[in-house]
């Protein structure tokens, strides 16, 4: 996947959970939670979609590194991409 | 014969407007089926009932607005039923079905209608019932695409179904560019919840003697038993620390069940079930406190799943009316990212509220003199002094903290 399919994977999983949340117009470096007014049932959602839609493993200690936009599809390109 | 009232969703309920039958008479009903649908001001709920029978006949017809307590169907026990069908079909027993069948026009709903006189906005909310919107999720359909049988009104379930079949084949849809980010918000009107929070909460402070406590809780043991916990799950099967705080209320209710129940003109009643109702925030303001049903019997497995099934529905905008009804004591958790503390402000006809800020790392003393940086978390209880006394309060908060100390026993 390219970095921009990783990014409209991201922020359609988030629109899912968390339907109005417009991740199109935050801030891609700040914190997920504050930023689009999650909380952590949402990320845990958010988590749980990206685990099932890309097949990939993510630890809960691996959270932080999913907790800006930028972060998650950096995170996220160097799991699929290894 | 039962009759199924229109039930109190809140203590400042006084009517309801019935938007939506979701059984018609000859239905059989069992006990915890969803009938009706009712709109209040903190959104449509679905009215369960708890007898048996068949439904006899409605009282009341979509649309109406009635008050608290008048009756909206009536329900004949399976033995008055039987009796019923067993009379020869020339005397019937009971007036035929209500009109609402008048109100469908006899021509095939399947008519597609070129271009709908009333169709939502784009980004505009949809009026719709919790079946439909139920309904039109499962069948991957808009409801903003949906036109209610009557103009103005909100889109039944029927409305949704009718669509699922007008539905042309996709080949065939001429498919103009769809309309930018609209958004179906579900039946929440803030205002009206506004104005619902703002009257149970005014009564609260009018007519409940609050007293406050709060105590530091430390976290370490539960963070370290869910991050080992969670460490072997798939992440639809992690915890969330929510869930040990609730488990852990539900645990010292069970030793302090004057915290759990109402009060009324006619003093305190223990509640006879702990169903705690955890505090909801809705993206865009307000927030519900729905009943988690028996949560004294429940793992922590079982109250994840149930606390997941709540926040869902009630973002969906489907609550049931026994969840917005039966409520024992509220806890309000801020979350990973709040402040550090919350004082509640009681819930009436509840007696208590149990707060809980952000888990946090903050100083904790040890008994040897040392000074560590620990998880942590403010715990807090708003309780009616009329009922109970700082004194048992804090027995009840600290017997929380206690619990918390051994996560693996909860």
């Amino acid at each position: 996947m390219t970095r921009e399919e990783v990014r409209a994977r991201v922020f359609a999983e988030l629109e899912s959970v968390a339907p109005g949340c417009a991740p199109e117009n935050a801030d891609p470096d700040a914190d997920l939670h504050d930023e689009l007014d999650i909380d952590s049932m949402d990320f845990l959602n958010f988590i749980i979609a990206l685990h099932k839609s890309l097949n990939i493993e993510i630890p809960e200690s691996d959270y932080p590194e999913l907790e800006t936009l930028n972060g998650a599809v950096a995170y996220l390109l160097q799991k699929l991409n290894g | 014969m039962h009759e199924f009232l229109m039930p109190s969703l809140g203590p400042d309920m006084e009517a309801g407007t019935l938007v939506e039958w979701l059984k018609k008479p000859g239905d059989p009903i069992t006990r915890g089926d969803i009938v009706a649908v009712v709109e209040t001001e903190k959104g449509a709920i679905e009215i369960e009932i708890f007898v048996a029978g068949v439904l006899d006949q409605w009282l009341v017809q979509e649309g109406e607005t009635v008050p608290v307590g008048v009756p909206l169907a009536l329900i004949a026990s399976e033995e008055e039923a039987a009796v019923t069908s067993a009379q020869p079909a020339s005397l019937p027993a009971f007036p035929p079905s209500p009109p609402v069948i008048a109100k469908t026009p006899l021509t095939p709903p399947a008519m597609p209608q070129p271009e709908p006189m009333v169709r939502p906005v784009a980004g505009e909310r949809v009026k719709a019932s919790p079946a439909a919107r139920a309904y039109a999720r499962a069948h991957e359909i808009d409801l903003a695409t949906l036109t209610p049988k009557t103009p103005g009104a909100a889109i039944l379930r029927a409305d949704a179904e009718r669509g699922v079949t007008e539905k042309p084949p996709a080949s065939l849809a001429p498919s103009p560019a769809p309309p930018p980010e609209r958004k179906t918000r579900p039946g929440l009107d803030f205002d009206k919840m506004r104005h619902a929070i703002a009257a149970a909460m005014a009564r609260s402070k009018r007519e409940i003697p609050h007293y406050y406590l709060s105590t530091q809780i430390n976290l370490r043991r539960a963070t370290q038993w869910l991050a080992g916990t969670n460490s072997s799950r798939k992440p639809e099967m992690r915890l969330l620390m929510n869930v040990l705080l609730l488990k852990a209320v539900a645990q010292a209710v069970k030793a302090y069940p004057r915290f759990n129940g109402f009060y009324s003109k006619d003093g305190f009643t223990l509640a006879e079930g702990i169903h705690i109702g955890p505090a909801i925030a809705i993206r865009g303001g307000g927030l519900i406190a729905p009943a988690m049903h028996d949560c004294g019997q429940k793992s922590v497995d079982e109250i994840m799943i149930a606390l997941r099934d709540l926040v869902t529905r009630v973002r969906a905008g489907s609550i049931r009316s026994s969840e917005m009804s039966d409520p024992t004591i509220t806890v309000t958790a801020l979350g990973e990212r709040g402040v550090d503390a919350v004082f509640g402000v009681i819930y009436p006809p509840q007696v208590a509220i149990v707060g809980f800020g952000a888990p946090h790392l903050g100083p904790v003393a040890h008994a040897d003199g040392g000074l560590a940086a620990e998880p942590v978390i403010l715990a807090s209880l708003a309780a009616d002094h009329r009922v109970t006394d700082g004194h048992l309060g804090a027995r009840f908060l600290s017997e929380i903290a206690a619990l918390l100390q051994e996560p693996e026993k909860l």
